[in-house]
This record gives C-alpha cells, sequence and structure tokens, in this order.
C-alpha cells in the first residue's frame, strides 16, 4: 500500500435496510492499492450505525440537513476543513447533491476536491426527466410523467393503464394496481419527498442493475453489472451476483459516452420479455452494492479519489461473473457517552481515541 | 435430428449446477441432466442423445425420448439454449 494518506470525508453513514452508500464506499477506500484513507465521517443523525463500526471511520461530524440550504452546509465543512484539512469529500445521497454540485468551487477553494456530475447531467437524468433523457440520448425508457395532484395523477394513471409505478423524485416507489392504491402511494410519497411525483408505465421484466464510473470526458472508468438475487420490502438489494450482460454493458458505455458522465452512477434497466432494455432510473452516485464491484476488482471508490484529485486513471479491464454478495445486519452495543458526544458537540473520535 | 447447443458461456460443474453470467440465474440438474447437457456439448444430436441414454438406463425409448423433448423445452425456456439451438441440422 502507497504511504501517501488522503484525508476524506464521506456521508450516507447509514447502514440500514435501505442503505446509504457511506460504509461500502468506506471499506473499499480502505482497500485502495494507490493511498491510504483516512475517513472522516460526515453524518445527519447521531445514529447513523457507520459512525460506530469500529475501524471504518477516524472521526465524525454531524453536518445540517439540505433544506438548511447551502450556506450552512458551507459555514460547517470550513470548520471541518479547519481541522481536518480533507482532500476529498465523496457525497453518497441523492438529496444532498445538489447542494454539493452548487458549493464545488467553493470547496474547492478551500482545498476540497470531489468528482461529482455537472449540475446539467444531475438535472437532465432525473426521473421526471427521463422520457426527454431517453429522446436526448437514444436510450430506451419507459413513458413516465411527473404529477403534482391527485387529478393529475388519476388522469395520466388511467392513460398509462394500470399497474403503475408511483415513484418518488429522490427515493422510493410503488407498483400501484389500482386507482386507490395509487391515491394512497401519492400522498405517501408526496409527503416524504415532496412533488413532483413521477408516474411511470409498468415495465415487466427482469431488473438489472449497473453500476460505473465515467471521467467527466465519455469514457467508461468502471462498469460492473449486478442482478439482484434477494430483495427486502424496500425493493433494496440484499443479495446480488454479478453478470455479463453484453448489451447491458453496451447500453452502459453508451451513456456515459453520449451524456460524457462525471462521477459514480447506477443504472436500474428492466429486460423486457422482448429483450428491450428499458432504462428505468439512473442515481447519479455510487450505489449501496458498491462493495461487490471492489470484490470483484473494481474499486470505484478508489478511482473516483484518484479522478477528484486529478490523478490519471486506468480504465478497469473486466471482472468476474457470478460473486455474490450477501448483505446482513449486525448489532452493536455503543456506549451511551459517545452517543451523547456526538448529539451535543457534533463530533465523534473513533473508539481508539476514547480509549 | 435437432442438434442442441447448450450457450457456450454456460457454466457448469461436476455436481449438476448451471450458472448463466449472462442473467445471473443458476440452476441444479440430476445426475440424468448432466450427462444429457454433456452430450449436447459433446455435439450429438436428439436421437444420439436418446440412444446414449437408453444404452445406460433400462428405460422405455419412447418415454426417453419424451423426457429429453420436455428437458430441452426447459433449458429454452430459461434461455440456457443459443439462438440457433433446437434447429434443424
Amino acid at each position: 500500500m502507497a504511504d501517501r494518506i488522503i484525508n476524506i470525508g464521506v456521508t450516507g453513514l447509514n447502514a440500514i435496510d435501505s442503505p446509504g452508500p457511506g460504509v461500502p464506499v468506506i471499506r473499499g477506500l480502505k482497500e485502495a492499492k494507490s493511498f491510504k484513507a483516512r475517513i472522516i465521517g460526515l453524518a445527519y443523525e447521531p445514529l447513523e450505525p457507520g459512525i460506530y463500526i469500529d475501524g471504518l471511520v477516524d472521526k465524525t461530524y454531524l453536518i445540517p440537513y439540505p433544506s438548511a440550504g447551502t450556506d450552512m452546509l458551507m459555514a460547517r465543512l470550513e470548520h471541518i476543513q479547519s481541522v481536518e484539512k480533507l482532500d476529498v469529500i465523496i457525497p453518497n445521497f441523492d438529496a444532498e447533491l445538489y447542494s454539493f454540485i452548487k458549493l464545488e468551487r467553493a470547496l474547492k477553494n478551500i482545498g476540497i476536491s470531489m468528482f461529482l456530475p455537472t449540475l446539467e447531467q444531475f438535472e437532465e437524468r432525473h426521473k421526471f426527466n427521463l422520457d426527454e433523457f431517453g429522446k436526448k440520448h437514444n436510450l430506451d425508457v419507459p413513458e413516465s410523467k411527473p404529477v403534482v395532484s391527485q387529478t393529475e395523477l388519476l388522469k395520466v394513471a388511467k392513460e398509462m393503464g394500470f399497474p403503475v409505478m408511483v415513484k418518488g423524485k429522490y427515493y422510493d416507489a410503488y407498483a400501484a394496481n389500482t386507482p386507490d392504491q395509487a391515491r394512497n402511494y401519492f400522498d405517501k410519497i408526496s409527503a416524504k419527498w415532496g412533488l413532483p411525483v413521477i408516474l411511470q408505465k409498468f415495465v415487466k421484466g427482469t431488473e438489472l442493475n449497473m453500476t460505473g464510473l465515467g471521467d467527466g470526458n465519455g469514457n467508461t472508468i468502471a462498469a460492473v453489472g449486478m442482478r439482484k438475487q434477494f430483495i427486502t420490502d424496500k425493493g433494496k438489494a440484499w443479495a446480488g451476483i454479478t453478470i455479463h450482460d453484453y448489451r447491458l454493458m453496451e447500453i452502459t458505455k453508451h451513456f456515459i459516452a453520449s451524456t460524457k458522465w462525471r462521477g459514480g452512477f447506477e443504472l436500474e434497466i428492466m429486460k423486457s420479455a422482448d429483450n428491450t432494455y428499458y432504462l428505468m432510473e439512473i442515481n447519479p452516485r455510487i450505489p449501496a452494492w458498491v462493495y461487490l464491484a471492489v470484490g470483484v476488482g473494481q474499486n470505484i471508490p478508489e478511482a473516483l479519489v484518484n479522478l477528484a484529485l486529478g490523478n490519471d486513471v486506468q480504465p478497469y479491464q473486466g471482472y468476474d461473473a457470478g460473486k455474490l454478495f450477501i448483505r446482513y445486519a449486525y448489532d452493536m452495543i455503543v456506549s451511551r457517552e459517545r452517543f451523547e458526544e456526538l448529539s451535543v458537540n457534533g463530533e465523534l473520535g473513533n473508539n481508539a481515541d476514547n480509549q | 435430428m435437432s442438434l442442441i447447443k447448450i450457450q457456450t458461456n454456460i457454466a457448469i460443474s461436476d455436481s449438476g449446477f448451471l450458472f448463466n453470467p449472462a442473467t445471473g440465474e443458476s440452476f441444479s440438474v440430476n445426475p440424468i441432466g448432466l450427462e444429457i447437457i454433456r452430450l449436447m456439448r459433446e455435439g450429438k444430436n436428439e436421437t444420439e442423445i436418446c440412444a446414449a441414454v437408453n444404452e445406460t438406463y433400462d428405460a422405455d425409448p419412447a418415454i426417453v425420448e419424451r423426457d429429453l423433448h420436455d428437458f430441452i423445452h426447459m433449458l429454452r425456456q430459461h434461455q440456457l439454449l443459443d439462438n440457433n439451438g433446437g434447429q434443424n441440422n
């Protein structure tokens, strides 16, 4: 391992049943061959499990929710930077990306690099822009429409026909079989994620996923395909297996080349019975199952850090199909004092600092 | 008689575990199924496979032929045969 120490701030430490990608991203960074990572956890809540996992983060700071605005976030990050001298931040939540993209230049000015999609890339791939996105980049997408009221919801759902997918603008997706179900999901999602809610034509088929990394010039640095093997009631993969699907790889490379995608991403693709590959969703960040990619030799977090630092990064070539990830839940015993320290002071050293 | 081709990328272990790397699906076949798949890989056609099975097992040839058809149908359904598999040779 190289001796160079890189200080990296990582969000998404909520390793829960709908997990944030922070913990697997950090595991990838800890296994990096080109540098030694010192990890600063950036958490929104003092109960995010990744904070307390032994040997994972060197220190954790609470940061304000995106709803507090970019000024508050910047002020907090300036304080953290004055202490920690971060080289890179990897934001891992869809909902925080807008703020971090907005702050990219300001953070660069205080010495923090990131490797994020451009604002244009971030905006155009939104679920409510999927139709336009598909046309622009010549990708098959299911018909989808943003709706802002129940009246509009029922009108569009009737046009599309049931079942129909009801999706939140950041997270959550439900298949509604009846107008009543659609209305319920609309209320549930809009209360949690706001408007618009997206209605999407239901596509029956096999869901395939791809995680990857684009260098911002149209080149594919990493790309690993996965099929979910075990799914939670929230539709999250609890186990998955790497696959080699030629068309899936072709679509991914086309997506990166056409958008000149900059940063990590996850593509959710539905392969229909007639072998059409519908692009269902583009998540503009590393997914929670990224450790599978690390496990088959494509260390996306490491490559992303090197791209952020302006280092030369060679594309990964190939990976083994048939490698599984199987997730598990694990109870940690945490002293009240540690929880209290983070809750009251907004920062917490690792276990070793407290012993 | 038809020549049946198993997709070349399908991984087949000695235990009868089949893995399709394109779809991530895996299957288990019993020893006779495994034997039949091996014969397919050797390029044997349906007639030759039936003959080989009849030679090894004491079974009614008509039943062997019917079961082989069913098995091939199942392999096709699970997309384990290549695109030309099953066409007349």
